[in-house]
């Protein structure tokens, strides 16, 4: 926060701890998120990747450091608080509820109630506008599923990952998680997922994208942010740094110091 | 790959169709036992003269209820992908305590039959929280439940049965005629409690988790759902539901008697399982298990029509439930 110009920081962390006895997985961690933007996050299996995807949607709690969500220092005790504060989380595994329609799993935990006595009394749902708004919500991201109220189980596995996508840009407000959305699928369900996450950005959602994919990383990402050894390893730009040097970094076999000055994000 | 999968797709006109509410493959699901009741049916009208008579299957649905109330708990926790191994002891102890407080200790019979079920739904709060808080799985708690509930059954009845009820007790065994027919106010109770599960099940939220948290427990719990309170919930009522069958089975019958229970345990698990909802949890239709408990009614007494021992119905029900398993397990191989 230098300049005027810089960005508004939607989400941000500051020197997070997280032990697992004698484990340390975070180790003073930093994060920025900024407005509108996809932020990549990479890093070798126990550089503490999923454990800062995990504070930051409030699946475990830091030991140490602090949260701040539009610039106020925040706690999470749970998913479900993140949920509260406009941080939604897609996780790796697929589906939601396999066996469930669309519409269904859209509006799983936030059901809409029938209006009236029918609402208050008898507590029944209200299918017809889940649906309407399940249909309008998916045309507004250009997700092309025919039907509502098909269980989610007879989608492709793009498919489901774009309901799932979806469902998290419907409830954000401030930020979107994706653990690795386009893992076990294939080019064109991959690409079409990337697609949707644009889109999602494009509506002004901070995104958060966890994965393992470089090219897919490269494909959308605004900034990279590279976990290293429980901390902030560098920020790097994806316009400037070259993909072999960013798994270099990644790796330590390449120190961010040692890189030209515009390869790094600020 | 699907051509509605690309995302290019909605861009000209919108492809979202919104007609309908009902899931796909449910129609599937309450055909399959309705065509296996049929088929069962006309089985038993070839092979005896007095089963398709008015009398007979006014018999078949008296003697469904007890299952009939039992599968609707069961069907619950099956959706929850567990299983209530403990559900007919646990109505064998309901029925003798609600039978024994009434006739030997002088208890008022509406409160025996109160606590009759509130024993039996405190069972299910058992299996709830040993399920929920232990995490244990439910095949094992109710394994060992069901040999508590045996124990405590004979314990507390000295294994004798209890005769000279109050008329509050065996209400429920009345009939009254419909066009000559006769119905049991059991069947009824019976038929609108299916109507009070159904209508949960698919018009409110709570009904809705029950299936979330049978389909992907951990998906449910991680958007917000307070997953080990549904299946608390689950347990308890399917608990309570148990004490209201063995009000049924002690109506009908017109004694506490320390051995019922037996066949129903089984028999509730097939009519379940009959009736195309899934082990696997997270899918199927309450009514259909209504029709899974007519199946096995309609064979146990089609059977004993032909003159069949009972300990061949025994074995064919043991047949069906493994054949009903087998379907499920093939439909679902099918759809993955």
């Amino acid at each position: 926060m230098n300049a005027v110009a810089s960005p508004k920081l939607v989400m941000q962390a500051k020197g997070l701890v997280k032990r697992y006895g004698s484990v340390t997985a975070l180790d003073g961690a930093d994060f920025e998120l900024r407005e509108g933007e996809i932020l990549a996050v990479i890093g070798d299996n126990g550089a503490g990747k999923s454990s800062l995807i995990k504070a930051l949607s409030g699946a475990t709690i830091p030991d140490e450091g602090e949260i701040l969500l539009d610039g106020r220092p925040t706690k999470f005790s749970g998913p479900i608080e993140a949920r509260r504060a406009g941080i939604e989380t897609v996780y790796q595994d697929l589906a939601v509820a396999p066996a469930m329609t669309i519409a269904e799993n859209l509006f799983l935990g936030r059901e809409l109630r029938r209006p009236g006595w029918r609402g208050k009394m008898l507590r029944m749902l209200d299918k017809r506008r889940m649906l309407e708004e399940s249909v309008a919500r998916l045309n507004e991201l250009k997700v092309g599923i025919r039907s509502m109220t098909q269980p989610l189980e007879t989608l492709s596995g793009g498919q489901r990952q774009c309901v799932a996508v979806a469902r998290a840009a419907a409830f954000a407000s401030h930020v979107v998680i994706l653990d690795e959305p386009t893992a076990a699928l294939g080019v064109k369900e991959g690409g079409m997922v990337l697609e949707l996450i644009r889109r999602v950005r494009d509506r002004g959602l901070a995104v958060v994208l966890i994965s393992h994919n470089m090219p897919h990383v490269f494909e959308v990402a605004d900034r990279i942010h590279v976990a290293r050894l429980g901390k902030r390893g560098a920020v790097l730009n994806p316009k400037v740094v070259s993909m072999s040097d960013t798994v270099a970094v990644m790796t330590g076999a390449l120190k961010p110091e040692s890189l030209p000055p515009e390869a790094l994000a600020h | 790959m699907n051509k509605s999968a690309l995302p290019e797709a909605a861009s000209g006109a919108p492809v979202a169709k919104t007609k309908g509410h009902m899931p796909a493959g449910l129609s599937v699901a309450v055909l399959g036992p309705v065509i296996a009741l049929l088929v069962a049916c006309i089985f038993f009208t070839t092979q005896s003269d007095r089963f398709l008579t008015g009398g007979n299957l006014s018999l078949i649905v008296q003697q469904v209820a007890v299952v009939g109330v039992i599968a609707i708990g069961q069907t619950l926790v099956i959706l929850t992908a567990g299983i209530d191994l403990s559900c007919g002891m646990v109505m064998a102890l309901a029925s003798m305590v609600m039978t024994k407080l009434a006739s030997e200790s002088g208890v008022p019979p509406a409160l025996a039959v109160l606590i009759g079920i509130g024993v039996a739904a405190g069972f299910g709060l058992v299996n709830g929280l040993l399920v929920t808080k232990v995490r244990l799985p439910s095949f094992i708690v109710t394994l060992g439940t069901l040999n508590i509930a045996f124990a405590a059954t004979q314990l507390y009845s000295n294994s004798q049965t209890i005769t000279d009820l109050p008329p509050l007790l065996t209400g429920l065994g009345e009939t009254f005629h419909v066009g000559g027919t006769a119905v049991a106010w059991g069947t009824v109770l019976m038929l609108a409690l299916y109507g009070l599960a159904w209508f949960l099940l698919r018009e409110t939220a709570s009904g809705r988790h029950v299936y979330a948290v049978g389909n992907n427990p951990e998906a449910t719990r991680l958007v917000g759902i307070a997953t080990q309170r549904v299946l608390l919930g689950v347990y308890v009522i399917a608990g309570a539901l148990y004490g209201v069958a063995a009000l049924l089975s002690v109506a009908r019958t017109g004694v506490g008697d320390p051995n019922a229970g037996q066949t129903e345990n089984l028999d509730a698990i097939t009519a379940v399982v009959l009736g195309g909802t899934s082990l696997f949890g997270g899918r199927g239709v309450v009514l259909g298990s209504l029709v899974g408990a007519l199946v096995v009614g309609v064979f146990r007494n089609g059977l004993t029509l032909m003159g069949v021992s009972s300990i061949y119905q025994v074995l064919v029900t043991g047949v069906l439930v493994i054949l009903a398993v087998t379907a499920d397990q093939l439909s679902r191989k099918a759809t993955r």
